[in-house]
């Protein structure tokens, strides 16, 4: 319809002066940010290596920072699409409790393995659409759906397990957390955890849900007015919140060989930190895979640290305090140069 | 919004003085006034830069007490960026400012207040949450102890809201509830309740009706027959005739010309300064007449919103242009999101090629082939963070993906020839969209719906803050559009622009249609007596 092209002046004074040359030649991801994100984490392996040099640097360890990153990591993931998309979840810990109760229950681990697995991941949707279903359609701003979910949740795990210990007696599921189920030393869950990441990347960066995420994140009024079905996209975020913490739970029984309701506790803060360490803006509209990631490894490798060097857990506190403050000014810093 | 004030007795300070300020009309007021006293405001060789950016490369800028200095530019030529190093929120890389005879620091915007420089924003900087008389005394609150004065400061309000002729704005009234022109009044009177000797006003009419401008002329010569220097940005040179006193014209970040005489200067020297073209816009003519016969695109019927307008018909064929004429309030930009979906109608329904379309769905009229360009390009019409391309076909993903899956490259390259065909400059689509000037920031939301190929095309002031060079451009582009078949229907304040566009014209009067004429049967005066008076006969339509 619009076909023949107007053709019109090429001069238009009012254009900004130009500096077509400034094209970084990096790929996309291999940002100042990304870089000063691998430098910190250089910066605390380093650490690790001198104080503690047989200890951190030891396969076992390498192994057991991952392997711990990895639960948190998958929730993450989620995590950040909901918060580029404008929103936020704080009920990603009690999802991943409730979906670890629900998911070991007697009746459901008679079911086996698929049927522990799939249950943990129809909680998390379950509880992600009832999340998205509000936020979307009640409306109810994010913040308090699912703070309202956050209680409920775990609540609900707490009456299941009645505070229990929920042990797993499944070998299958068991066995997967053992060191025989390493593949080329790599644990189950860490490879898990590398899938989703890239999943995770490539539906951010590649396809349109991760583009009209970003959308409605940047600017809501102007991706609705351009046609996006604004709600649908934000009952998506919290269904795939839900679902990465469903399997964050799956992955979290594997890891323990139970299941109980004080599982993922304050996950939500740790999630949302490490989006925020990663340069994911609170307010929407930006944010990467990679810097998410590289948030919680830097957070798994100070636990680590801590934990080597025999620190109680309140300087560990107050670093990871000390971390996010001086992350997002750095990040300041960064965003006003390059603008 | 308030009704004009007729002669509204000022009750505080404004003084009677030898050059007395009567209302607007006023021709005694000549550009000789200035210059004879010593300036209020030197400001040499201000030089600032951001990064990547030259926005001051040396502007010198010289304003008398008493009179209104106007500032001219196109967007991106600096005037922002002045005002802003005048209110103290930039601080300028080098120059000097020289302040009622003393060098002086602006290091902050306290600083520049109590110097006694209030500057009233563009975008308005008010809480919304806080009432009006808490919004005027934000930062100085009348308090004792900490505790404010709520009294005072209401009673302090009310005085300068009937001095700036609006009595009826209560002080207790949330800033956020007003119309955008009350809340420039509160804008106004928190500037005046300051002790000020210079105002700075940003495109103050911009958000004005007609009858609001004129009180905003009166509240101007108040304060100048009081002695207190304006510096006036605008982009309406009618309005700086009438009440400029000299004028300065900025050009990439240069004073290109300072202190010009308002009123005599010629239009066509002062478009020169600016653009180095002489020519205002012009507005393209229709080359081939327009199919009475074909079948509308766009049928409105009946359509509705309480309390916002009343039942409205209207058509558009293909390749026409309609336009809606009327002032801020009358229901204009409601019409237009109504018919996109963006609101949904109490009545009334929108048929798009013979098929109704899905009311208050936008998603529904996208998918059928209507477009829009909407009022606020920042807030409502694009990702400023974002690329140009990803702008422009974000109404198009589907087309450019495979099961989710995105075809960048094919993006680029269909993103890249839309902009190129609206001369985008500079045509660099993969630049963020916040770094292109207003003009070119609409060819990018004009290139989304060219990509989109859109059958219905509704343009919402399609050229607010976009510069005279741009617009005739857009005008071009939007006429070029319509040539191609697409129906057109355009919102905007500027009546020039409306007849100058439209085929056809819908009068609106608070969201009613009082006339439907040919444009070529309409002139401003005869458009503006119905907006402002409504037809007093039930006038025939066409």
């Amino acid at each position: 319809m619009l076909n023949s092209p107007p053709s019109l002046s090429k001069t238009d004074p009012a254009g900004p002066p130009t500096s077509s040359a400034a094209r970084p030649a990096l790929p996309g991801w291999v940002d100042l940010r990304t870089l000063a994100l691998l430098g910190v984490l250089a910066i605390l392996v380093l650490v690790g290596a001198l104080t503690k040099p047989d200890q951190f640097l030891s396969t076992g360890n390498l192994q057991l920072i991952l392997t711990q990153a990895s639960v948190i990591g998958v929730v993450t993931v989620g995590i950040t699409f909901v918060i580029i998309g404008g929103g936020i979840d704080l009920s990603v810990g009690a999802m991943v409790a409730l979906a670890s109760v629900w998911a070991t229950t007697l009746a459901t681990q008679d079911f086996g393995f698929g049927g522990m697995l799939m249950c943990a991941v129809l909680v998390g949707l379950g509880a992600g659409l009832i999340n998205g279903v509000l936020i979307a359609y009640g409306p109810m701003v994010p913040f308090i759906a699912t703070l309202a979910m956050m209680a409920s949740a775990r609540g609900l795990s707490l009456q299941l397990s009645e505070g229990k210990t929920q042990m797993v007696t499944v070998d299958s599921v068991l066995s997967l957390g053992e060191r025989d189920a390493y593949v080329l030393g790599i644990p189950p869950l860490v490879l898990v955890f590398a899938v989703v990441t890239v999943l995770g990347w490539l539906l951010l960066n590649r396809t349109t849900f991760g583009r009209r995420t970003v959308a409605i994140g940047g600017n809501a009024e102007a991706a609705r007015l351009a046609g996006i079905a604004v709600k649908r996209q934000r009952l998506m975020l919290y269904l795939l919140s839900g679902l990465c913490c469903g399997i964050a739970a799956f992955m979290l029984i594997i890891l323990t060989g139970s299941g109980q309701n004080t599982n993922g506790n304050l996950y939500e803060l740790d999630a949302i930190a490490a989006a925020i360490i990663g340069g994911t803006l609170l307010s929407g509209g930006r944010g990467t895979i990679v810097g998410s990631v590289l948030g919680v490894l830097i957070f798994t490798t100070i636990t680590n640290l801590f934990a080597l060097n025999n620190l109680q857990s309140a300087p560990q506190q107050i670093a990871k305090g000390a971390i996010i403050v001086a992350a997002v000014l750095l990040q300041r810093r960064l965003n006003r140069t390059d603008n | 919004m308030a009704p004009p004030p007729k002669d509204s007795p000022p009750e505080s300070p404004p003084v009677e003085e030898p050059p007395s300020a009567p209302p607007p009309d006023d021709s005694g007021r000549q550009g000789e006034r200035p210059s004879r006293v010593p300036p209020v405001l030197t400001m040499t060789g201000i030089t600032k830069s951001f990064p990547g950016v030259r926005a001051l490369a040396g502007v010198d800028l010289e304003v008398a007490p008493g009179e209104v200095h106007c500032l001219l530019g196109q967007n991106g030529a600096g005037k922002s960026t002045l005002i802003k190093v005048l209110a103290g929120a930039h601080q300028p890389d080098d120059g000097e400012i020289t302040w009622q005879g003393h060098p002086v620091t602006l290091s902050s915007p306290s600083a520049a207040t109590a110097k006694g420089i209030a500057t009233i924003y563009q975008e308005l900087d008010l809480v919304p949450h806080l009432s009006v008389a808490e919004n005027v005394h934000l930062g100085h609150e009348l308090a004792t102890a900490g505790f404010i004065r709520a009294r005072e400061a209401e009673r302090a309000t009310r005085s300068l809201l009937s001095r700036l002729g609006h009595p009826e704005i209560s002080p207790r009234a949330l800033v956020g509830e007003l119309s955008a022109a009350g809340q420039q009044i509160v804008s106004m009177a928190r500037a005046l309740s300051h002790e000020v000797r210079l105002i700075v006003m940003d495109e103050p009419s911009a958000v004005l009706d007609p009858d609001e401008v004129e009180n905003l002329f009166r509240i101007v010569a108040e304060l100048t027959a009081d002695g207190v220097a304006v510096i006036y940005i605008s982009h309406r040179l009618e309005e700086i005739r009438r009440i400029g006193d000299r004028v300065t014209v900025l050009k990439d970040g240069r004073a290109v010309a300072g202190g010009l005489p308002a009123q005599s200067t010629a239009t066509r020297d002062i478009v020169a300064l600016m653009t180095g073209r002489d020519v205002e816009y012009s507005f393209p003519r229709r080359t081939e007449p327009l199919d009475e016969s074909a079948e509308p695109v766009l049928r409105v019927e009946g359509l509705a919103r309480r309390g916002e307008f009343e039942p409205v018909d209207l058509v558009v064929r293909p390749g026409e242009i309609v336009g809606l004429a009327g002032l801020v309030g009358s229901g204009r930009s409601e019409i237009l999101e109504t018919v996109y979906g963006a609101r949904k109608p109490t009545a009334g329904r929108v048929v798009l090629d013979g098929k109704p379309l899905r009311t208050g769905s936008v998603v529904a009229a996208v998918k059928a082939g209507l477009g829009l360009a909407p009022e606020e390009r920042k807030a409502q019409g694009l990702l400023m963070m974002e690329s140009v391309t990803r702008n422009v076909t974000l109404s198009s993903l589907p087309r450019f993906s495979t099961g989710g899956w995105l075809d960048r490259e094919g993006e680029r390259t269909a993103a890249r020839a839309r902009t190129g065909e609206l001369a985008l400059h500079p045509n660099d689509p993969e630049r963020a969209v916040r770094t292109f000037s207003g003009g070119n920031q609409q060819k990018a939301v004009l290139a989304r719906w060219l990509l989109r190929g859109c059958r219905v095309l509704l343009l919402d002031e399609p050229t607010r803050g976009v510069d005279v060079g741009a617009r005739s451009e857009l005008y071009a582009l939007i006429r070029q559009l319509a040539d191609q078949g697409v129906a057109v229907l355009l919102v905007s304040s500027e009546l020039p622009e409306v007849l100058g566009l439209a085929d056809r014209v819908l009068v609106l009067r608070e969201g009613r249609v009082v006339h439907t004429a040919p444009a070529e049967q309409l002139d401003e005066s005869r458009v503006l007596d119905l907006v402002m008076e409504g037809s007093p006969e039930p006038e025939g339509r066409p």
